[in-house]
């Protein structure tokens, strides 16, 4: 435990201790800003009574723009720099197992990544406290939003740390979990009207669309599929991820 | 397990990569207390014998056994035994020495206080103390390569693997690199590769020539020497007119052959291959003192362990061809 501790604790040195973690930390909160501007202008031109986690979470782009983009330059260095530089063979030649080193590597990106949203998080409690109507943030739809934020955030920076485990280049790395995430972003969008298409096909895309779980999560409505489904991807990159670094013992 | 077993035991080590051998059945112990130097020119397979010996990666074939435990089957037991530095000793160049040597102590097993203990003990040991606050990646190279050795040193490991541990460094660096290195064998097994000669020569007591993936040579520095130095020519310098020299060499049984050049002043210089490899020394000093002559230089040229290197890989190479 001490070690996996030890390990951890230096994948959130690096972050803070080099500018990319900084520079996640502004992506996240330029982006937000944004979405914060957008999300101001909407309720000040058009009553309504749907919670801002909704607005912000479900319908927005700007959450999909920053868990795309942040997630590969959050994770993108995790075994990529390693194997560059060459510390990689200093780490697997001490008796730390494999498996440490995934998880070790995953908790520290998952806690950064938790980091970096707690600013927009403030935000919008804060816009509460300003506007003074509580109903604006209800807090079982909060509740739901920051579960969602760390479910998607989980799938997406396992997908990360298995690119990166890939490959000794970062850019590589990131370009693959890029492609990933957009890839599943997309693939998560309907035609204009809500999913719903009649035959299997549309049906089974919908059940997969992380877009529509999404919009689940910001209005408060927990759906124990969406759970499973995040679940079990955050464990198969995982392990997938421990197979190529079990890979170089192989004969 | 047991203290008997030697610290290094390697039997018919082969490793392929894909269309080329590394490694190719290599066989060779070292005993515990033991300051080996891996001699080879790049790409001999030094680096890749240290990654397997290390339980990095795994050999295609054969065994390796340290302190008794199998690199492959036991990697962890192997691993808390051994203080590898890798080559072109990769840190972590965003932390603070004293920062790294800690986590370091960590990964290796340590619990925080030991640890602490220790990395206070290698700072001293290494020369870090003054620059224990400073990160890594603004320190020089000399001071980075001392950061790479208490690493090493942190979890006091039975073995200690170098691979080049001097590359790169300016002269002053590498004496003090090497004092350390010296000062390590007395109470550690160190296996260090290199290809500068010197260096084996003054750390090592024993050494192994590799060569394309195969030993060339394993023996103690002075028995490689001396066992090379058979066909030592000898030197002379001598206070004699040529003539009177060529009459005085001409017609002995243990000359093969002999040369005769002008030196400064009015000597001449002597050199002289012996027939069966004696030693010529005793010979020539009679003669110069029958003759009269004064001797003023007087030596057995020493074959150098780079040119037994140069010997022993060039032979290899025209075999090859």
């Amino acid at each position: 435990m001490g070690v996996f501790l030890a390990l951890v604790r230096r994948e959130l040195g690096i972050a803070f201790n080099a500018l990319t973690g900084y520079v996640v930390v502004a992506i996240t909160l330029l982006l937000a800003g944004f979405g914060l501007t957008g999300l101001l202008d909407t309720l000040n031109s058009d009553r309504t009574d749907a919670p801002i986690t909704e607005m912000f979470f479900g319908d927005g782009l700007v959450f999909w723009l920053i868990v795309i983009v942040i997630t590969p330059v959050i994770t993108m260095r995790s075994f990529a720099s390693e194997k560059s530089q060459g510390t990689y063979e200093a780490l697997m030649t001490t008796p730390v197992g494999d498996w440490q080193v995934v998880l070790a590597k995953y908790t520290g990106a998952v806690l950064f990544y938790l980091a970096s949203w707690v600013p927009m998080i403030c935000v919008l409690v804060g816009l509460r406290q300003v506007a003074g109507v509580p109903e604006l943030l209800d807090p079982r739809a909060m509740a739901g939003a920051l579960l969602g934020i760390a479910c998607i955030g989980s799938t997406y920076l396992a997908a990360g740390i298995f690119a990166s485990s890939l490959t000794r280049s970062q850019i590589i790395a990131a370009m693959t979990s890029l492609l990933m995430g957009v890839g599943v972003w997309a693939s998560s969008l309907r035609p204009s009207g809500q999913g719903g298409s009649g035959d299997t096909l549309g049906r089974v895309l919908d059940h997969l669309s992380v877009t529509l779980q999404m919009k689940d999560f910001a209005r408060g409505v927990i759906d124990g599929r969406a759970l499973v489904f995040h679940l079990s991807f955050t464990v198969l990159f995982l392990f997938l991820t421990h197979r190529v670094v079990e890979m170089r013992r192989w004969k | 397990m047991s203290d008997e077993s030697p610290m290094i035991e390697v039997r018919d080590l082969t490793k392929r990569y894909p269309g080329r051998t590394a490694v190719d059945g290599i066989s060779f112990t070292v005993g515990r207390g033991e300051v080996v130097g891996f001699l080879g020119p790049n790409g001999a397979g030094k680096s890749t014998t240290m990654r397997i010996l290390s339980s990095f990666m795994p050999a295609t074939s054969g065994t390796v056994r340290i302190a008794g435990f199998d690199v492959f089957h036991e990697p962890d037991e192997v691993r808390r035994r051994i203080g590898y530095m890798p080559e072109n000793n990769p840190l972590h160049t965003d932390m603070r020495v004293r920062d790294y040597l800690k986590f370091r102590a960590r990964l290796k097993g340590l619990g925080f206080n030991r640890s602490r203990e220790r990395v206070d003990r290698v700072v001293e040991q290494c020369g870090l103390r003054d620059v224990q606050k400073r990160i890594i990646g603004q320190l020089s190279k000399g001071y980075r390569q001392r950061v790479g050795l208490a690493d090493a040193l942190v979890h006091e490991p039975d073995l200690i693997i170098l691979d080049e541990p001097t590359i790169g460094l300016d002269p002053h660096q590498i004496r003090s690199v090497r004092a350390l290195i010296k000062d390590l064998g007395k109470r550690h097994t160190v296996l260090i590769s290199t290809h500068i000669m010197s260096e084996v020569e003054m750390t090592c007591s024993r050494v192994l020539i590799l060569n394309q993936g195969q030993i060339l040579a394993a023996d103690r520095v002075e028995d490689l020497e001396s066992r090379f130095s058979q066909d030592g020519r000898v030197v002379a310098e001598l206070c004699a007119t040529a003539d009177a020299v060529r009459d005085a060499f001409r017609d002995l049984p243990e000359v093969e052959s002999f040369d005769i050049s002008a030196a400064a002043g009015d000597h001449v210089r002597l050199s002289l291959s012996p027939r069966n490899g004696t030693d010529l020394r005793p010979l020539v000093f009679e003669t110069a003192r029958q003759n009269g002559w004064a001797l003023r230089e007087l030596t057995r040229s020493r074959h150098s362990l780079e040119d037994i290197f140069i010997h022993l890989t060039r032979k290899q190479k025209g075999e090859g061809r």
